[in-house]
């Protein structure tokens, strides 16, 4: 198994949380993450949803330079820390396996480029790679501070379950609680662990998305929850950092911290805070049993 | 090479084409059809008629045969399925064998099947072709009769086998009625009341059910299982097994006494009948009104099965000493004319819906639970409570769970509208809480349906169109704390509307049963692509098979209700009597037949009959054949390396003709 990192834009923007936490949890995992040469835009869920062929051409592309770095042994596996990118990847990835349709035209499309695609690569999610290649039991293992101060509502988002449920049940997954409670920490039960959270409707229709984002936080905190985990750079975003307008629009006082899972996993390993881009969320989640839940949220 | 010897003037091929008003002349040039088969070898006669099967295109055959000297007839139109007999019947009234005659199917293989009409025509022509060529080579056959044991084998003892039963025993046959479970009375036994009129199911059944057991005619084989079917129309062999229950059933009087006696004070197992909503000991009768009146032990649970070191209280307690630990099961043997399978239906596992929380929040239920919670000797008394012992105060029933739905089944299951409507009848009555009925279409369409439905509206129960999303126990705002809230899109407000409730009823579907596949295979019938039995016709043999002498009834060939389940049961019951009552039947004489003097003994025909035919006469070191038992399914025929296996209606020259025919280019 070889594993071939795909960043996707927002890894190298607004989730370069995400990004610090992950290498640095690899690293300490000892599991080699080689970036993606010459890499390309994953082609976007959203633009998905207006020219899917162009999409699954820029996403086409990605999977050739991957076979094109390392062979067509069919060992390699290309981590897409992103959902949304997750998703193109994978959608294109099968749709090229499948459609002769898609075939045709995302073919001639990579072979005007120089490019061709044989089908040799598996996108995946760190979260699957984590639980199902490297396994909960040998992270458990190198667990040095457990965090049984950690209430947390680990919050899938939509798009690594479906449509495509590669590694886990669409409707009610367990993977991410699981790889949690080897921490130490708690887990909620909770209904909204799949629900979207408004994804790009909080910058398009923004009263949609609020409410979208909104219901899942209050539900986490109901839940007994002192901090949602993601994992997924979007959800993040809209997650952290509408808590303010959200506490006004519906007369609330939310302060919940939202982590990336990556995050959580390097506290108990021992990676030092500054390596796991804590710096760069609003509110940080308690980091030890007394501190207070959630913090100050943050001037932006 | 097939090209018969045209002698003394033979063959005379008359040729018929069948417009079938425009089922067939709408697409094939019936006439054009007519004039090109006139041109064929052999083919004295060749017309196009409106419809053959009618008496005066019958009329027409039986007189071309006397007054043309027809020897050999063809006809071209529908599936053979419908009207070869027809066919034949009319060659052999006319005066000839009833097999010097061949059927073309124009309609089913072309007309309707092809759009542009030269192509039709010209395969019409093509097949028809094939069939003047092989007809030439047919011999007279003669169709053997078999007579028809005057038993019927009835498996599944629910409302459809306890009916047909009781029918076919009071017309004085013998019945033998095998239910797998402990006792009959299916799923009918398990619901409350019935729709549209509220009747109490258990008071319109058991008294069904213990004629059934009392009838002199009938054979009641409960917790039994048929394991094997041999044989053919009129004498099926059928072996039986008949599980042990650890009681003696000639000596238990069904007191029960031994189920006070037990050492588990308390029912402690998962109750069957009450769908795990109640607890049972190891030793048990289903329900107070269990046909037979047994008792029986589950080995499984029982602590002298388990450990051998149980006081055995039970059996001190019974003074007929009817509980037997070393009680084995039994293989019974019988031989009946026919069959009827009323195997039933399973409700759609809730695991195929798991949106809707069944399992995972503990106050969704399904129909089935809630029918045993509104009946009087259901384990709450007939109080419809949560698991927490509480009244609801609000309920939603979602309909279509599990049906009309392309990720589970996309058939409507037809009963689910109508129980839900009595089943917010009966919640509405017994609790007085508000009832949501969350529907995809109300299909009530039945004898006092409609009028049920208005009723039921009368009542003031809701009903919110639209396909729920799913349940969650995820509260936005304060009434919704602890409470159950469906999420659905009302389709004719056109808003997502989240309702909350104390409880939800899954309407759940109706599928084949969990081993309708092995009944399938054990009795030779097909299945439609959903899994329920296949009849022969879908309007015109509702209870037929392909097989003979096996007849199918109830919601093992698709969803229905209780009067429908009586209905074909009925129906069922009439066609085996009409089958036992002729006496004998005529088999079709295409079967398979070794040339002995060719046979070389290799046996490689024995192991391939599926129907166990071909023996091995050691002595004389040849393969022997029961015509009785060959389905004419020609393994054997084309596996033959001498090539001495031979078949009727399917000789080697009269398929190559046919063959020949079709290939001979168009002139």
């Amino acid at each position: 198994m070889r594993y071939l990192y795909y960043p996707g834009c927002s890894l190298r923007s607004t989730g370069k949380a995400y990004e610090e936490s992950l290498l640095s949890l690899f690293r300490a995992l000892d599991v080699p993450l080689e970036e993606l040469d010459d890499w390309n835009c994953c082609g976007a869920t959203a633009y998905m949803a207006v020219d899917e062929d162009k999409a699954m051409a820029l996403a086409a592309r990605n999977l050739s330079l991957a076979e094109r770095q390392h062979g067509r042994s069919g060992q390699t596996q290309l981590v897409a820390p992103c959902s949304a990118c997750f998703l193109v990847l994978t959608k294109t990835d099968r749709y090229l396996k499948g459609n002769p349709e898609v075939q045709k035209v995302v073919g001639r499309a990579l072979a005007d480029a120089g490019h061709s695609y044989a089908g040799t690569v598996t996108p995946r999610h760190p979260l699957d790679v984590l639980v199902n290649d490297i396994g909960v039991e040998t992270i458990a293992k190198k667990v040095k501070s457990r965090l049984g101060h950690l209430r947390l509502a680990c919050y899938y988002g939509c798009q690594i379950v479906r449509p495509f449920a590669s590694f886990d049940d669409p409707r009610t997954p367990s993977t991410f609680e699981k790889l949690m409670e080897a921490l130490g920490a708690e887990t909620v039960d909770w209904p909204l662990r799949t629900r979207c959270c408004g994804a790009s409707l909080m910058g398009t229709i923004h009263a949609v998305g609020m409410e979208m984002s909104y219901s899942i936080l209050k539900e986490a905190r109901r839940r007994g929850a002192n901090c949602v985990v993601t994992t997924c750079p979007l959800c993040q975003l809209n997650l952290e950092s509408f808590q303010q307008e959200m506490n006004k629009q519906f007369d609330d006082d939310l302060r919940m911290p939202v982590a990336y899972f990556t995050q959580i996993l390097g506290l108990a390993l021992g990676i030092p805070n500054d390596k796991l881009g804590f710096n760069k969320i609003i509110i940080p989640p308690p980091m030890t049993s007394g501190a207070p839940q959630g913090g100050e949220p943050a001037r932006v | 090479m097939f090209e018969p010897a045209q002698q003394n003037g033979s063959p005379r091929i008359g040729f018929y084409v069948c417009h079938c008003g425009h089922n067939i002349a709408g697409k094939v040039d019936v006439t054009a059809v007519a004039q090109a088969v006139a041109r064929f070898p052999g083919v004295v006669l060749s017309r196009d008629y409106k419809y053959m099967c009618s008496d005066p295109g019958q009329q027409m055959i039986m007189d071309d045969i006397r007054e043309q000297k027809l020897d050999r007839v063809v006809v071209a139109s529908c599936s053979p399925l419908l009207h070869e007999h027809t066919f034949r019947t009319a060659v052999a009234r006319g005066g000839l064998n009833a097999f010097h005659f061949q059927m073309v199917n124009i309609r089913e293989n072309v007309s309707w099947v092809h759009d542009d009409p030269a192509d039709a025509t010209e395969k019409a022509v093509d097949l028809a072709r094939a069939a003047v060529r092989r007809v030439r080579l047919h011999r007279a056959l003669e169709q053997k009769k078999v007579p028809i044991t005057p038993a019927v084998l009835i498996v599944g003892g629910g409302i459809a086998g306890i009916h047909a039963a009781l029918t076919l025993a009071s017309a004085g046959k013998k019945v033998y009625l095998v239910e797998k479970e402990p006792t009959i009375g299916g799923h009918m036994a398990k619901f409350d009341k019935t729709f549209p009129t509220l009747d109490c199911a258990a008071c319109i059944l058991t008294p069904k059910m213990s004629a059934v057991r009392s009838h002199p005619n009938i054979t009641l084989w409960t917790y039994s299982e048929v394991t094997k079917v041999e044989g053919f129309v009129g004498r099926y062999r059928v072996t039986v097994k008949r599980k042990p229950r650890y009681v003696i059933e000639e000596l238990c009087v069904g007191c029960l006494e031994c189920i006070e006696a037990c050492v588990f004070k308390e029912g402690k197992f998962y109750d069957e009948f009450n769908q795990g909503l109640g607890k049972r000991k190891p030793v048990y009768i289903p329900f107070p009104q269990a046909t037979p009146q047994l008792v029986l032990i589950d080995p499984e649970q029982c602590i002298e099965f388990k450990s051998g070191k149980c006081k055995k209280t039970c059996a001190e307690k019974c003074d007929r000493d009817a509980i037997d630990f070393k009680q084995t099961e039994r293989i019974e043997q019988i031989e009946v004319g026919a069959v009827i399978v009323a195997t039933g239906f399973q409700t759609v596992p809730s695991e195929k819906v798991p949106f809707y929380g069944y399992g995972r929040m503990p106050n969704v239920f399904t129909a089935l639970e809630v029918e045993r919670l509104v009946n009087a000797s259901g384990p709450t008394g007939g109080q419809v409570v949560t698991r927490e012992g509480k009244a609801p105060k609000a309920v939603g029933i979602i309909h279509c769970v599990g049906s009309r739905d392309e990720k589970t089944n996309r058939w409507c299951s037809r009963v689910c509208c109508m129980y839900s409507l009595k089943l917010a009848h009966l919640i509405k009555e017994h609790t007085g809480a508000e009832v949501f009925n969350f529907y995809t279409d109300m299909r009530t369409a039945g004898k006092g349906y409609e009028e049920f439905f208005y009723k039921v509206m009368d009542d003031g129960v809701h009903f919110i169109r639209g396909r729920v999303a799913e349940v969650s126990d995820w509260a936005f705002t304060p009434d919704e704390e602890g409470k159950l809230v469906i999420r659905v899109e009302d389709t004719l407000i056109g808003r997502v509307r989240r309702v909350p409730v104390d409880m939800v009823v899954l309407a759940t579907g109706l599928e084949p049963g969990p081993d309708s596949q092995q009944i399938r295979r054990l009795f030779n019938m097909s299945c439609s692509s959903e899994g329920f039995f296949l009849e022969r016709h879908p309007k015109l043999a509702p209870v037929d098979t392909f097989t003979d002498g096996v007849y199918i009834a109830g919601a093992c060939q698709s969803p229905k209700d209780i009067p429908d389940t009586v209905a074909q049961a009925g129906a069922a019951a009439a066609q085996v009597l009409a089958l036992i009552d002729a006496g004998s039947k005529e088999l079709e004489p295409n079967t398979a037949y070794i040339v002995e003097e060719e046979c070389s003994g290799c046996k490689s025909c024995i192991a391939l009959c599926p129907y166990t035919a071909i023996s091995f006469d050691a002595a004389r070191k040849k393969a022997l054949l029961n015509e009785a038992l060959c389905k004419g399914c020609g393994t054997c025929v084309a596996s033959c390396p001498s090539g001495s296996i031979r078949q009727n209606l399917f000789q080697d020259d009269e398929i190559f003709s046919e063959i020949e025919g079709l290939l001979t280019p168009v002139t």
